[in-house]
């Protein structure tokens, strides 16, 4: 058996378990929408941590990081993930546990139902439901299209026959729409049987399994290359630039004296440096502005509203940060490793690579064993799937609590209607982000989780207000919520769409700009306007347990949380 | 206790700001990872340190929701 095939054999076995896994929670689903959208609220400290970590940690933290420090070098950890180990956990303390806790009492089970009742206002989820949806299915497609490319890299030479391709390196691979449709399937399965708890479970299995393959990866991808020190030794010679956030003049007079020597005898200098790049400073600080977009995940917002209790947010608060460096640590070198790799003589990655997002996948197929190469690619399919769940069940969420039963009342619906109506919109947008992720196959996962990230980061004032600021208007929400998307709008045609990785507006991360003003037209419009009504204010700010002069009225055919 | 919380959070803000040592690789932590990852790497451990000071000290008073939901509001949305 070839290395790609015994890839295909471990990938499909794994495949299997999670299967398997899908068939066994589906057991314990009560048959209610409360229990398929929320795990009848549930879920402990330890899972709440592992569907928050693995929702949080897509494709991006494993292909991303090690794609982009690749690129530019270790300064990747730094922009993202030190900022998100700061910044999540600031979101799950400050806006997570309220979320949860007015989720709780009110009956909430989406984000828009959240906004409809604090700002009063019921077309807010008209004017939110394109915008949030527009913005995950973008996050969707990183995952979709990481897939498609990892296992298409990982099992080049498994069917000779019956797959060829231009590039000779993937010859035999499984093609990219077969392999990223079959994760896609099997994503549907385990949420369409088991909803939130079936996906809580898979998230759980799958952060295990990628954090401990991921570690397998990097002492085995270091052993290959004579040991972290020796790996890194290679990189102070070929790219020196990448083990640092600012190039210097010795860095750049180093590169041209070894691009001249690649350019005179390929043989010889075996790896092609890359150039040198800089970090800008004042991007480096803004960066703190992209994990903010967790405050504002839809698929995050259905996460926290599973919690047992509000203590089970102590586990994940703490230990968020410390996960998210023992996952991007090892990536980031893997990626910085990869620049100047060389196996029997000749460079691991090969020159002028096209992809980035495939620098994870080519270092474990080349350096590990097949069986472990298997397995590690696993691992990393592990993190992908682990976040699309989430994003996918929370699209069938949002469609069915937030227009479907909004608008055709309970009433007309029994709840095992509303549980039938979400896994049809689970399966359609299942489909429709295939189809997307088949036609955009070459887009790079960085700038489009930037840009993702950047539109749920520039709503976050509106929830952060929401929860703080008692003066914040419906006029003003409206306002934050159409300043964002038009700044966003504009701003991104104006980087040609994303396809400008390095574009910056005013000099800075285009977010800066997108979230100042959103803020200031959330304050400035809430401050020309009249206040919200006494009866929402203590409704929202009387605290938990306490009856105010206005109680939460009941509406009738509410979710069920029988 | 909250505000010192809360300022101890803007110093690490600060402090990620480790231009000090952008331009150099050395010394090379555990002799493998360049001293700017290694400091970034701290700053993760330091962030789990300050929030469990704040889970420890800063709880959000009143979060706990004891009562089972009260249905909901959810379906029937705003008044405008």
């Amino acid at each position: 058996m070839n290395a790609g095939m015994l890839a295909v054999v471990v990938i499909v076995c794994y495949l299997a378990l999670l299967l398997g896994l899908g068939v066994f929670s589906s057991r314990f689903f009560k048959g209610t929408s409360a229990d398929y959208f929320l795990a009848s609220r549930g879920i402990g400290p330890f899972l709440l941590l592992m569907s928050l970590f693995g929702t949080t940690m897509t494709a991006f933290a494993l292909v991303g990081s090690s794609g982009e420090s690749f690129k530019s070098g270790i300064g990747v950890y730094g922009k993202m993930a030190s900022w998100s180990g700061i910044i999540h956990s600031a979101c799950f303390f400050l806006v997570g546990i309220k979320l949860w806790s007015l989720g709780k009492r009110h009956g909430y089970v989406t984000q828009i139902q959240f906004f409809r009742d604090r700002f009063e206002s019921d077309k807010i989820g008209l004017v939110l439901f394109p915008i949030l949806v527009g913005l995950v299915v973008p996050y969707l497609l990183i995952g979709v299209i990481s897939s498609g490319t990892v296992i298409q890299n990982v099992t080049a030479g498994a069917f000779p026959a019956t797959f060829h391709y231009e590039a000779a390196r993937l010859n035999g691979s499984v093609p990219y729409w077969l392999g990223a449709g079959v994760i896609c399937l099997v994503v549907l399965f385990y949420v369409f049987f088991g909803g939130v708890r079936g996906t809580a479970w898979a998230n759980a299995f799958q952060t295990i399994v990628f954090i401990v393959l991921g570690a397998v990866a990097f002492f085995a991808i270091a052993g290959e290359l004579g040991g972290p020190v020796e790996a890194t030794k290679l990189v102070q010679e070929y790219n020196p630039a990448k083990l640092k956030c600012t190039a210097t003049a010795a860095d750049r007079a180093n590169y041209e004296e070894k691009l001249a020597a690649y350019e005179a005898d390929q043989q010889a200098a075996i790896i092609k440096p890359q150039e040198p790049k800089s970090i800008d400073d004042l991007a480096f600080l803004m960066y703190f502005l992209i994990p903010l977009s967790v405050g504002m995940f839809p698929h995050l917002f259905q996460h926290w509203l599973t919690a047992r209790s509000a203590k089970s947010f102590r586990l994940s608060v703490i230990a968020h940060p410390l996960m998210i460096m023992i996952v991007w640590v090892p990536c980031v070198m893997i990626g910085v490793w990869a620049t100047s790799a060389i196996a029997h003589g000749k460079p691991v990655i090969p020159p002028n690579l096209g992809n980035p997002n495939a620098v994870l996948a080519i270092m474990v197929k080349k350096l590990t064993s097949p069986a472990l190469g298997g397995f590690l690619t696993a691992g990393i399919l592990a993190a992908i799937m682990s976040s699309l769940d989430s994003q996918f069940l929370c699209i069938g969420s949002i469609f069915t609590n937030d227009i479907v039963g909004h608008y055709i009342t309970h009433e007309k619906l029994s709840d095992r209607q509303m549980v039938l109506i979400g896994r049809g919109f689970v399966v359609l947008i299942v489909a429709v982000t295939y189809f997307i992720a088949v036609q955009w196959k070459t887009t790079g996962v960085f700038p489009l989780a930037i840009w993702c990230f950047s539109g749920f980061a520039s709503l976050f004032p509106l929830v952060f207000a929401s929860l703080y600021w008692r003066r914040v208007t419906k006029a003003g929400a409206y306002a934050c919520v159409l300043t964002a998307a038009a700044m966003w709008l504009y701003l991104f045609a104006q980087s040609d769409f994303g396809a400008n990785r390095e574009y910056l507006f005013l000099g800075m991360l285009p977010v800066t700009t997108i979230i100042a003003l959103s803020t200031l037209a959330l304050v400035g419009v809430s401050l020309m306007t009249s206040p919200p009504s006494p009866e929402t204010l203590d409704k929202f700010f009387r605290p938990a347990g306490g009856r105010g002069a206005a109680t939460a009225s009941i509406a009738s055919g509410a979710l069920s949380d029988a | 206790m909250k505000y010192l919380f809360y300022g101890l959070i803007v110093l690490l803000a600060v402090v990620h700001q480790d231009f000090w040592w952008w331009d150099r690789a050395e010394p090379l932590v555990f002799g493998f990872i360049p001293i700017s990852l290694a400091y970034q790497a701290g700053v993760s451990i330091a962030a789990a340190c300050l929030w469990a000071a704040a889970v420890k000290y800063c709880w959000p008073e009143g979060a706990d929701v004891d009562q089972e939901p009260v249905a909901s509001d959810a379906t029937s949305g705003g008044a405008a």
